[in-house]
């Protein structure tokens, strides 16, 4: 089965500008994959590239096996832009019906009800958009990217606008995504967030691809913390393997052991390693 | 096709635009009929004209009809304008767009049925303005034009004429920019028009030339002055060179060579908003 999303060798151009230098870059069914990096590093371009938005001056991209940018890799993915509207005169209900139109959904009604169900919306499907606040805003941006059951969802900072809760809720959908089979790929400053909900990152700088990999491997092992009478000890060098010894050898000696935490890297000094402090 | 047409009329009816339309369209017809009334008042208490070379009646009544149609045009423009400045990079910018583009309709599909939706909003909206100035000039002075359908259809295709002008400028620039750009295009069509007028009174064929010139390359003031000159294409002898002598003596015929050029000219115009939209990175 093709990826739901694979990109090989793709540049993007703005005249001397180059958003983009031979990123390669896949996204399997049904996996959820984050993609990092400062401001300007070419992430919204690769997300757009992959909508169809933005033409490639280099390389290739295709969803689910259909050239990004044609009606069938358009009608395979769903789409959460980072700056987006929607017609303020339009109630949440009509922007999804709107969506349903375009998208060629015909699960009408049920539809918008499970949708907004899903995103907290509920209760304002006549709400006109207008009226409605930026966290609310963005969550029904995340319901009208759901409109037609896409294979592979592309949200480009969709907790951006959202206060804790709402971000919880968005991290419980993308789990619930995942266990449908739903490709998510997460254009997303938030490292935590990231880090919870996503099975690999890939990390961008200035239109390259610096890392990447499956999260837990990326993090590298910074030794072993024990909890004893005297306060914590820190074995800089031991990892998980080393514990049991640890531990055996504490008691022996006679120690008390009230707890041991395994230390490793956590996404955000990858992600600093990688990026190496650049921002813009 | 079909929803982002529905689309383009709800957001007219939602946003007000019509509401707004509606409301100055009453008030200028309003203000037309008054002004129409009083002048054939006028026109009755001078009595019968001295000689009956002139038609003072045709005169009076094709001279006011002739400024509904200006207003007619200058109206069904402003409501083309507004509707169409801000398709393509006005609604981008705004972020409106990209999730409509994403969706499989295809970006020929989505600019055509914009298109079509300020059409349907503009062509109705000339068409019932230009027949309530005929009825107003008609029920006040008893001045029936030679012409109605064709007046009707030129004036309601000039409209049209400048929502694709705006849909083609729509791509390029900002909704501001291009709303400026598109008025100051319709005004130079206007000038084009009266300097035609100011040639024909100093008999410069040169100044002729460069204002048919100028009104063809603007197509909507050939097509208005070409439904000018169908109000009063019987109108003949002395009343004729009266009219032509007036403030809307600028009509010209355009002819079957005209409605070719324009259906050209919206080709030309379509297909160069459509090949660039396709183009341009969102």
């Amino acid at each position: 089965m093709a990826a739901a999303l694979a990109v090989r060798g793709l540049g993007k151009r703005y005249g001397r500008v180059e958003a983009l230098r031979g990123v390669d870059l896949e996204v399997g069914e049904g996996e959820l994959v984050g993609l990092l990096g400062p401001n300007g590093a070419g992430k919204s371009t690769l997300v757009k590239i992959a909508c169809g938005l933005v033409r490639p001056t280099a390389g290739e991209a295709t969803v689910c096996g259909a050239p990004a940018g044609s009606a069938a890799a358009r009608a395979a993915l769903g789409y959460l832009a980072e700056l987006f509207r929607f017609p303020g005169w339009y109630t949440a209900d009509e922007v999804l019906a709107l969506h349903q139109r375009l998208g060629r959904s015909d699960r009408g009604a049920a539809e918008r009800r499970e949708l907004l169900d899903l995103v907290g919306l509920a209760d304002a499907a006549d709400r006109r958009v207008e009226a409605m606040s930026k966290g609310m805003s963005q969550r029904l941006g995340i319901a009208q990217a759901l409109v037609g059951r896409p294979r592979l969802l592309l949200l480009d900072e969709p907790t951006s606008a959202l206060d804790p809760v709402g971000r919880r809720t968005v991290r419980v959908l993308l789990e619930e995504l995942k266990a449908r089979g739903v490709a998510v790929l997460l254009n997303s400053h938030l490292l935590s967030e990231v880090e919870l909900v996503c099975d690999r990152v890939a990390i961008l700088l200035d239109g390259a691809l610096v890392a990447g990999g499956v999260t837990e491997e990326l993090a590298r092992p910074r030794g072993v913390e024990v909890d004893v009478d005297g306060g914590m000890r820190r074995y800089e060098h031991a990892g998980r393997a080393d514990v049991p010894g640890i531990v055996a050898r504490l008691i022996r000696d006679g120690e008390q052991v009230y707890g041991v935490r395994v230390l490793r890297s956590t996404l955000e000094e990858v992600y600093l390693d990688a990026v190496g402090g650049a921002t813009e | 096709m079909t929803a982002i047409v529905v689309y383009g009329l709800q957001e007219a009816l939602r946003r007000r635009i019509f509401a707004v339309v509606v409301l100055l369209t009453a008030v200028f017809l309003f203000l037309f009929w008054l002004g129409t009334h009083y002048l054939f008042a006028d026109l009755e208490s001078l009595g019968p004209p001295p000689t009956n070379a002139i038609d003072t009646r045709t005169l009076a009544g094709a001279t006011v009809l002739g400024l509904g149609m200006f207003a007619t045009l200058f109206l069904g423009a402003v409501l083309a304008v507004f509707l169409t400045i801000g398709v393509v990079r006005g609604d981008a910018e705004r972020g409106l767009l990209q999730p409509l583009v994403v969706r499989p309709v295809g970006r020929t599909t989505l600019l055509l049925s914009r298109f079509l939706g300020s059409v349907a909003v503009c062509v109705p909206y000339t068409v019932i303005v230009f027949f309530g100035a005929v009825l107003i000039v008609g029920g006040n002075g008893g001045y029936w034009p030679d012409r109605y359908a064709l007046p009707a259809v030129e004036l309601a295709a000039a409209v049209v004429v400048i929502a694709a002008i705006g849909i083609l400028g729509s791509v390029f620039l900002s909704s501001t920019a291009n709303g400026i750009a598109v008025f100051m295009f319709f005004g130079s069509g206007l000038v084009a028009g009266l300097l035609g007028q100011i040639g024909r009174g100093l008999n410069s064929e040169r100044i002729e030339r460069i204002a048919k010139v100028a009104s063809w390359l603007a197509p909507f003031e050939a097509l208005y002055q070409d439904a000018l000159h169908a109000i009063t294409q019987n109108t003949v002898g002395f009343t004729r060179i009266a009219l032509e002598l007036g403030p809307f003596g600028g009509a010209e015929q355009g002819g079957l060579q005209l409605r070719v050029w324009t259906a050209a000219y919206l080709g030309v115009v379509g297909a160069g908003a459509l090949v660039a939209f396709v183009r341009r990175d969102l």
